[in-house]
C-alpha cells in the first residue's frame, strides 16, 4: 500500500537475498515491512521470486522414494502438515503488518528505553545473527555520530530523518554499510520512529554512548 | 517465439489447471501429476540447499502437502506453479534448516479474487517464461552466481559485491509486473 512517494528502496541485493530466503530475521523483518509499504518493491520481489521458480524448474531432480506418493496423500487426510502462517492482513494500530508479531498491541504498548540525547529505543525479539529495534527519535533530535563494522538497515515508519546521505520520510529504507558514518537528525516537525536492523554493533564516535553500547546492546 | 517458449507455456497453463481441479473437485489425478514433476525438483533443490536426503524428502512432502492444502489461495495472475512452490518450499526450507520465521510482507488490500482476468494470467505466464529463457541462456558463470544466491551459498553483502549478477534480465520483468500491480489496484 503506497501513502507516500518512497524514493530510497531495497537494493537488490538484499531483496535477492529475501527471496531466496537466506536473510536473518531481522533483516527480513525490515525488508517485508519496507515490502508492505512499497508497491514497487512488492513487484521487484516478484520477479525475484519468479526466478526461484525458474531455477526449480530447471534444476536437477532427485528421485522421491517409492511410497512418496502415497505418504504425501496421507499427510493431507490426516492435516498433517503443519501450515506455514499465512500473510498477515490487516494494518492495525496504524503498523504494516509484518510488525504485528513483534509489537503486542502497536506502538502504544512499547516498552522503551533511554539511549540518551532523547532517543529511545526497544529491541524485538528475532534469531540473534542480526539485531532488530525501534528507534524513537524525538523532532530535532540526533541519533549520536556512528559507523558500521556490517549492514545497518534504517526504515522510516513516521515522521523523518536527515542525514549526510539525505532525507528519509515514511517508507524510505537507508542501507549503510563500513563506508558511512553519519549522524541522523529527525525532522524538526515530528517525532520520527524508525525500524533498525543491524548484524554488526555499531561503532559511535563519542565516548558516553561508547561506554553505554554493551548495556544497551545496539 | 520460439516451439520451447511453446511447449513451456502449455506446460504452465497445464499446471495452473492442475491446481484448479486439486482446489475444486480434490481430483488425485492431477496431485499425482503436479508431483511426479515436481517433487524431484523441489528435492533437489533443498539438497542443493544443505539438507540430507532424509530431512529433504520429508520437507518435500509437506511443500507438496501445502500445494493441496492451499491450493485455493493460488493466483495464476501472480505466479506461475513453479513459483508458487519454490515459495512454499523456500519458507518450509526456514523453518526446517534455519529455524527461524520468514516475515511476510503484508497481503494485498483488495484481497484475492476468485477468479482473475484470463488476459493477466496469460500476461503473467508468458513473461515468466520469457524470464526463464533468459536464464536458461545466460553464460555458465553468471547463472552459476543466481544459483548460489538462491542456494544460500552468498550472504546478501556477497550479493551485493558480484557485480557479474545479470540484474538486467529479471529488470525487464519487474516494469510488467508493477503495470499490473497498479492496474489491479484501480
Amino acid at each position: 500500500m503506497t501513502h507516500n512517494e518512497i524514493r530510497h528502496h531495497v537494493t537488490d541485493a538484499l531483496l535477492m537475498a529475501y527471496s531466496a530466503g537466506t536473510l536473518p530475521e531481522a533483516f527480513s523483518l525490515t525488508v517485508a515491512t519496507h515490502i508492505s509499504m512499497c508497491d514497487e518493491c512488492r513487484a521487484r520481489l516478484g520477479a525475484f521470486d519468479c526466478v526461484g521458480g525458474t531455477l526449480i524448474e530447471q534444476g536437477a531432480t532427485m528421485d522421491m522414494s517409492d511410497d512418496s506418493l502415497a505418504a504425501t496423500m496421507a499427510l493431507i487426510r490426516n492435516g498433517d502438515a503443519q501450515d506455514t502462517a499465512p500473510a498477515p492482513k490487516s494494518r492495525a494500530n496504524g503498523l504494516p503488518a509484518p510488525l504485528h508479531d513483534y509489537i503486542d498491541g502497536g506502538l502504544d504498548k512499547v516498552r522503551w528505553r533511554h539511549v540518551g540525547m532523547g532517543v529511545k529505543q526497544a529491541i524485538l525479539p528475532t534469531s540473534p545473527e542480526a539485531t532488530a529495534r525501534l528507534l524513537y527519535i524525538p523532532a530535532g533530535a540526533a541519533v549520536p555520530d556512528h559507523g558500521h563494522r556490517g549492514t545497518e538497515l534504517t526504515l522510516v515508519l513516521q515522521g523523518a530523518f536527515v542525514d549526510e546521505v539525505d532525507r528519509f520520510g515514511p517508507g524510505d529504507m537507508e542501507v549503510a554499510n563500513e563506508d558511512l558514518d553519519h549522524t541522523p537528525v529527525a525532522d524538526i516537525g515530528a517525532d520520527c520512529i524508525c525500524l533498525a536492523a543491524t548484524d554488526a554493533p555499531l561503532r559511535f564516535r563519542s565516548m558516553i554512548p561508547r561506554l553505554a553500547q554493551p548495556f544497551l546492546r545496539i | 517465439m520460439t516451439s520451447t517458449n511453446e511447449k513451456r507455456e502449455t506446460e504452465n497453463e497445464d499446471w495452473v489447471a492442475c491446481i484448479a481441479l486439486i482446489r475444486d473437485d480434490r481430483d488425485e489425478k492431477s496431485f499425482a501429476r503436479l508431483f511426479a514433476h515436481f517433487a524431484p525438483r523441489v528435492k533437489g533443490f533443498l539438497m542443493r540447499s544443505g539438507s540430507d536426503a532424509t530431512q529433504a524428502e520429508e520437507t518435500t512432502q509437506e511443500v507438496m502437502a501445502t500445494l493441496w492444502q492451499k491450493a485455493h489461495l493460488f493466483d495464476p495472475s501472480r505466479a506461475t506453479v513453479a513459483t508458487w512452490i519454490f515459495t512454499i518450499a523456500r519458507n518450509r526450507k526456514i523453518d526446517a534448516l534455519r529455524r527461524q520465521k520468514r516475515p511476510e510482507p503484508e497481503d494485498l488490500p483488495w484481497g484475492h479474487e476468485p477468479e482473475p482476468d484470463q488476459a493477466d494470467v496469460l500476461a503473467l505466464q508468458q513473461e515468466s517464461d520469457q524470464l526463464g529463457a533468459a536464464i536458461a541462456a545466460l553464460p555458465e558463470k553468471q547463472r552459476t552466481l543466481i544459483e548460489k544466491a538462491y542456494f544460500g551459498d552468498l550472504s546478501h553483502s556477497e550479493i551485493a559485491e558480484q557485480t557479474g549478477l545479470p540484474l538486467g534480465t529479471i529488470k525487464s520483468r519487474i516494469r510488467l509486473a508493477l503495470d499490473r500491480l497498479r492496474h489491479e489496484m484501480k
